[in-house]
């Protein structure tokens, strides 16, 4: 469980990154940084949206499957990476 | 085998008109099939042919109905719980996390998905993997596509009753709003029940307008404020002028006295330039500029009656119809008048009578619009009658550039803001036509046919790439003009500057003729006495002709008499000579007669 606890932290420590969370099938989060409303719809819309994309690759060509998802917003980057039962999101804050 | 048709033609008959006639088909020449010659021909065998196997498609256009739309929001509560956990008990909630945590999936799924995630937040943080790479190099020359403009929106007027959509103007601030004043300009014919207001539409929802105005007679013309945003200036149907604030609500926060006002429809408005952006003019049919203040509204404080004889006679004042003013030329301002005359003023003026510096005209009927050029203001552009033309404040004769003339009437017109070369004219038969003169001076660049009724007003956006237009039953139609004909060419400021004063040369060299002609011919007409026998000689022809033809008959008239009597005398003589020579001079009577005057004239 630690290294779980040291993997996230080092995630969070990174530059730019605002905010990290881990969300499960069911769109409910594990664990996360960021108050409870913004993770609630943060995890609400990108599960979605995560289910939407895995979908479409999968749709094109069933060999293939989704790895990984990156939004890039004016104001920041929201990247997704998907399992088969969990959902690591990470909001970071591109420096240019 | 010659195949050949032959016909006849008499020598008289040739030069004779055509005058066609049914007949039935008439076969010429009917060669049946010889079978011998089939034994010529040797058979091919194989025979290669090309086919294509492929699936067949078509393809289909459809419009479809033009759909409402909503904006919605959705509250996202927390949900996805089991069933045994209730999401708003702390300590259950906590207890659920807790033993997830401990799931030895999630250590691993946790593992891996951190491993990916730190490459890509490591490789942001790195390069920005979205930079553009060739964003600082001359964008090349798109090639020549071919100029294009497309409809985005349809603003419609929601009232059942429908009105012109008579004026329309862009928020200052971002343009993303639009008033449209709604009038009905048929004299006396407004229908009765027609509701005054007019909108301001917010271009992200075509359905329904964002606000509404309610004057107390329909608005002719409206303009937004361009020092302040939220305050509208609107001229009424009636002659009044009022002023809206848009915070304040709907209804007119200022209305001018009607005693003092126009006493026809407003028909041009605009803001000055002022410190405290509260002056404005306005101008209408009834011969008058008034300034206002819209602190002080109920009087004008200046008025300037147009009347070019500068003898301040309401009676004989000219009509204003458009009216112009450039706020880089604060002292100057012109006035569009309904008999075809651009009348230029100078506030500045001390007498009354000096306010009209000068006259243009050359149009035959109301100029609906008249705007100068953004770039050089020494040109302007009105749109009047069947054509638009372009003038120079120095050529006071005749504008130095002008269409032809168009099958409909021309009812608004406005320069774009981005390039010196490119404007704008809306007809009565519903079309937009883009001109481009620095790539073609006889046609528009582009014609397009925006709806089915008269477009009764243009605007153009600041950025020139929006252009909204009203039309006759109040639909607003917002189209995006293709960015060929929004962005500045390259030289053609130059082009265009350069074409100005040619075309201003021109005129000045025709103007400078003209006048030469003019002074030679009256040195002329004063050293002769004839002029007035001339004269007299003119007024006299039509008698003189009627004289003429009276004469003509009185002479066809005695011949005819005497052959006759010439007849009867030849009757004793051979019966059928005479009756012959009779029925001679009976038919050939007409052209006998004329033969018979010409000699006589010849002798």
């Amino acid at each position: 469980m630690t290294e779980v606890e040291e993997t996230l932290k080092r995630i969070q420590s990174h530059k730019g990154v605002i905010g990290t969370m881990v969300v499960n099938a069911e769109g409910i989060p594990i664990r996360t940084t960021l108050d409870n409303s913004t993770t609630v719809q943060y995890a609400g819309l990108l599960h979605q949206l995560t289910i939407k994309a895995k979908s479409t690759i999968r749709d094109i060509d069933p060999q293939n499957d989704l790895t990984f998802l990156r939004i890039r917003s004016k104001k920041h980057e929201i990247m997704v990476a998907p399992d088969k039962e969990y959902l690591l999101i990470v909001i970071q804050n591109p420096c240019e | 085998m010659e195949i050949v048709y032959v016909y006849l033609k008499k020598r008289s008959e040739f030069g004779k008109q055509c005058n066609f006639s049914d007949r039935p088909a008439d076969l010429n020449i009917d060669i049946l099939p010889n079978p011998e010659l089939a034994a010529q021909f040797v058979e091919r065998n194989p025979v290669d042919t090309g086919t294509q196997c492929s699936v067949s498609m078509s393809e289909h256009e459809a419009n479809t109905e033009r759909f409402e739309m909503e904006s919605r929001g959705v509250n996202h509560v927390e949900g996805g719980w089991p069933k045994d956990v209730n999401p708003l008990e702390l300590e259950q909630t906590i207890r659920f996390r807790k033993k997830v945590e401990k799931d030895e999936n999630y250590i691993n799924a946790i593992m891996q998905l951190g491993l990916i995630m730190e490459h890509c937040i490591k490789q942001n943080n790195a390069i920005d993997i979205y930079q553009e790479y060739f964003d600082d190099e001359e964008e090349v020359e798109v090639t020549e596509e071919a100029s294009s403009a497309k409809t985005i929106n349809v603003f419609r007027d929601p009232q059942e009753i429908r009105r012109t959509a008579t004026h329309l103007s862009w928020h200052p601030d971002g343009n993303r709003k639009l008033a449209v004043a709604y009038s009905c300009l048929d004299f006396q014919r407004a229908p009765v029940g027609m509701s005054h207001e007019s909108y301001i539409w917010d271009l992200e929802n075509p359905n329904r307008p964002e606000m509404a105005l309610k004057p107390s007679s329909p608005l002719v013309t409206l303009e937004y404020n361009p020092k302040d945003s939220h305050v509208i200036l609107g001229g009424c149907y009636n002659g009044q002028i009022a002023c809206w604030d848009t915070r304040k609500g709907s209804l007119v926060a200022e209305l001018s006295t009607i005693e003092f006002s126009h006493r026809d429809p407003v028909y041009g408005s605009i803001w000055l330039q002022s410190k405290t952006g509260t002056e404005c003019f306005s101008a209408s049919t009834d011969g008058q500029v008034m300034w206002w203040d819209i602190r002080k509204i109920s009087e004008p404080t200046e008025v300037v009656i147009l009347d070019i004889t500068k003898k301040e006679q309401l009676e004989s004042a000219l009509g204003a119809i458009s009216l112009e003013f450039e706020p880089t030329l604060p002292t100057k301002f012109m006035v569009g008048t309904e008999q075809g005359i651009v009348i230029s003023c100078n506030r500045k003026a001390k007498t009354a009578a000096e306010k009209i510096v000068c006259t243009f005209s050359g149009h035959h009927g109301p100029i609906y619009a008249l705007q100068r050029n953004p770039f050089y203001p020494k040109n302007f552009l009105t749109v009047g009658d069947w054509t638009a033309r372009i003038w120079s404040e120095d050529s006071r004769e005749s504008s130095i550039m002008w269409t032809k003339y168009h099958m409909a009437y021309l009812t608004d017109g406005a320069w774009s803001p981005v390039r010196p070369a490119v404007f704008f004219t809306t007809k009565m038969d519903g079309t937009l036509d883009i001109w481009d003169f620095v790539f073609k001076q006889s046609d528009p660049a582009l014609s397009l046919k925006v709806c089915d009724e008269a477009l009764f007003c243009l605007r153009v956006q600041d950025n020139g790439c929006l252009i909204a237009c009203g039309s006759q039953n109040g639909t607003t139609t917002l189209l995006e003009v293709s960015s060929g004909l929004s962005t500045l060419q390259r030289n053609e400021r130059n082009i265009a500057s350069s074409m100005f004063e040619r075309e201003t040369r021109r005129e000045k060299i025709l103007e400078a003729r003209q006048k030469e002609m003019r002074l030679k011919e009256k040195g002329k007409a004063e050293g002769k006495d004839d002029d007035q026998r001339d004269e007299e000689l003119a007024t006299n022809l039509e008698e003189m002709v009627a004289q003429a033809e009276k004469e003509f008959f009185d002479i066809v008239f005695t011949e005819l008499k005497k052959k006759e009597v010439e007849a009867m005398a030849k009757k004793t003589k051979p019966q059928k000579k005479a009756s012959l020579e009779m029925d001679e001079e009976v038919e050939g009577d007409y052209t006998g007669e004329e033969e018979e005057v010409s000699d006589e004239k010849s002798v």
